[in-house]
């Protein structure tokens, strides 16, 4: 019974992981010609990553899920502004901060910038560059899970938003730094992978359903169109403030 | 040894990162809602699984992922494989880069069409149009998005032009699309630009544009080495919409023809 649970989340996990190891070796092997470099360290790390990712998503469906999901339907409940504003922005917030993909995004970011010289050297000035990073992201997700909330109770249409959105982010382009652009482009996507998705779409479809006259299927949804956009405008404004 | 002191450093990060989520939980549960916590054993078993997960995961991906899609973004940009051997090319052609044009395909669509919070976010796609939108096409046009926005990407890391140009001819397509595409996938569009990039896709992709950035030659990493995440996150946008306009435009015509043999 556990085993057979266990072997689940193993094969999906390798689901997950097998096509790209596939054009990895496509690549390695038919089109580069060449051995594998390090072979057992890769394989090895590999093993860590796929085991980390089992162990991680079987840690959220047994904790976080559940408690998640079941707290959005209490707050909608007790029918409270304040107090669901304030879960949605530390929902929003406390996520991303633990992403591992923009943690991740974040150290790499890091160690570009002061190989360019962007930021002082050390490794005490580039961890702060990272965690400044990550806390800007991490804010901005926050307010963007709160404003998708406000629109889904008052039932403001998505694409106005999301386009007045998108005018913000070009006019930020004009004036952010050349060197941070790419990366606040990046910021956009890395904020919502595998972790904030559920929780923010089960937040999301539970409030849309337990407000009369909004369609859950169709107002649920947009949560994590803005969870995308904010972060874009608020790294560019970090770093108009950092390198100037 | 230095692995064991490697995984305890990323594992007391982790620990710090993940306490803001358990102190919202245990504030709102507490003292917000005031309830218990149902089955608490279980939450902490749970709760020490996605720090350990966690931590696991860091420590393998650097390790393997990121090492691996620097190794393979070299090894295709490598002047010595893209112009042969011996041969010193004068200036960056990007036509000679076809086979990292199908790479960055290649890696996004496969790391696409197996995201599980894509297959997610498409079951329920299918039930919002009553069955209507397919859940595999849906998928399938999502990696088609993601793979054409990633390919597109490393011809710009590649050609040295501009991101913002890119992003915002694609903002463009993806307002002038929202004015005439079926109101009721719009919300679901945007957000499946969102979900597309996974914490697996996310280092690989990075990596990629990274690599990509320092053997491409008058390429500067920090300019260029970024944006590959903002092409797969846009594409997908277009392509969902677009899918849904010709699905619309193919059923008139559909019904058009019915009228018409009807009419005869």
């Amino acid at each position: 019974m556990v085993i057979s649970i266990i072997l689940k989340k193993i094969k999906s996990a390798l689901t997950d992981l097998t096509p790209i190891i596939l054009v990895i070796v496509f690549f390695q092997i038919f089109v580069l010609k060449k051995p594998f470099p390090e072979m057992g360290g890769i394989l090895f790390g590999y093993l860590l990553v796929l085991a980390g990712l089992v162990l991680f998503v079987q840690g959220l469906e047994m904790s976080l899920f559940p408690i998640g999901e079941s707290m959005a339907h209490a707050l909608a409940r007790k029918g409270s502004l304040f107090w669901l504003l304030t879960f949605s922005f530390l929902l929003g917030f406390s996520t991303t901060v633990a992403e591992p993909a923009l943690i991740a995004v974040a150290s790499e970011a890091g160690k570009i910038a002061s190989k360019a010289g962007i930021i002082k050297p050390g490794e005490e000035s580039l961890a702060k560059y990272a965690l400044g990073l990550r806390i800007s992201v991490a804010f901005s997700v926050g307010l963007a899970i709160l404003v998708g909330v406000m629109r889904i109770i008052r039932g403001w249409p998505l694409h106005y938003l999301i386009i007045g959105g998108y005018v913000v982010v070009m006019l930020m382009t004009i004036i952010a730094p050349k060197e941070i652009i790419g990366l606040a482009y990046d910021a956009g996507g890395v904020t919502t992978s595998t972790i904030t998705v559920p929780l923010v779409a089960a937040l999301g479809v539970g409030l849309a359903s337990s407000i009369k006259g909004r369609n859950p299927l169709v107002d649920g949804f947009g949560l994590i169109a803005f969870a995308s956009l904010l972060p874009m405008i608020f790294v560019m404004g970090y770093g108009v403030i950092v390198f100037r | 040894m230095e692995f064991i002191d490697h995984f305890i450093t990323i594992l007391m990060a982790t620990c710090r990162d993940v306490s803001p989520i358990i102190a919202l939980i245990i504030f709102f549960q507490l003292l917000v809602l005031r309830e218990t916590f149902h089955r608490p054993w279980r939450l902490l078993v749970g709760g020490v699984y996605v720090v350990i997960g966690l931590t696991l995961f860091l420590a393998g991906l650097e390790k393997a992922l990121f090492p691996l899609g620097m190794i393979m973004a070299d090894q295709l940009s490598d002047p010595a494989f893209i112009y042969g051997a011996g041969k010193m090319a004068a200036d960056v052609d990007w036509k000679a880069y076809g086979w990292v044009y199908f790479f960055a395909a290649a890696i996004g669509f496969s790391t696409t069409i197996a995201e599980p919070s894509l297959i997610a976010v498409a079951h329920k796609a299918k039930d919002v149009s009553a069955g209507t939108i397919s859940q595999m096409g849906l998928r399938i046009v999502v990696a088609l998005g993601v793979a054409f926005g990633i390919s597109l990407g490393t011809f710009r890391i590649v050609t040295g032009t501009p991101i913002y140009i890119y992003i915002l001819i694609g903002y463009v397509i993806v307002i002038a699309q929202t004015l005439f595409a079926p109101k009721n996938i719009i919300p679901l569009a945007y957000d499946l630009g969102g979900v597309t990039t996974s914490t697996v896709t996310v280092p690989l992709v990075t990596a990629l544009g990274l690599g990509l950035s320092v053997n491409v030659p008058g390429r500067n990493p920090a300019l260029d080495g970024f944006g590959l995440i903002a092409f797969a996150s846009l594409f997908p946008i277009i392509t969902v919409m677009g899918y849904a306009q010709l699905m619309g435009w193919l059923a008139k015509r559909n019904i058009k023809k019915m009228e018409k043999k009807n009419a005869l």
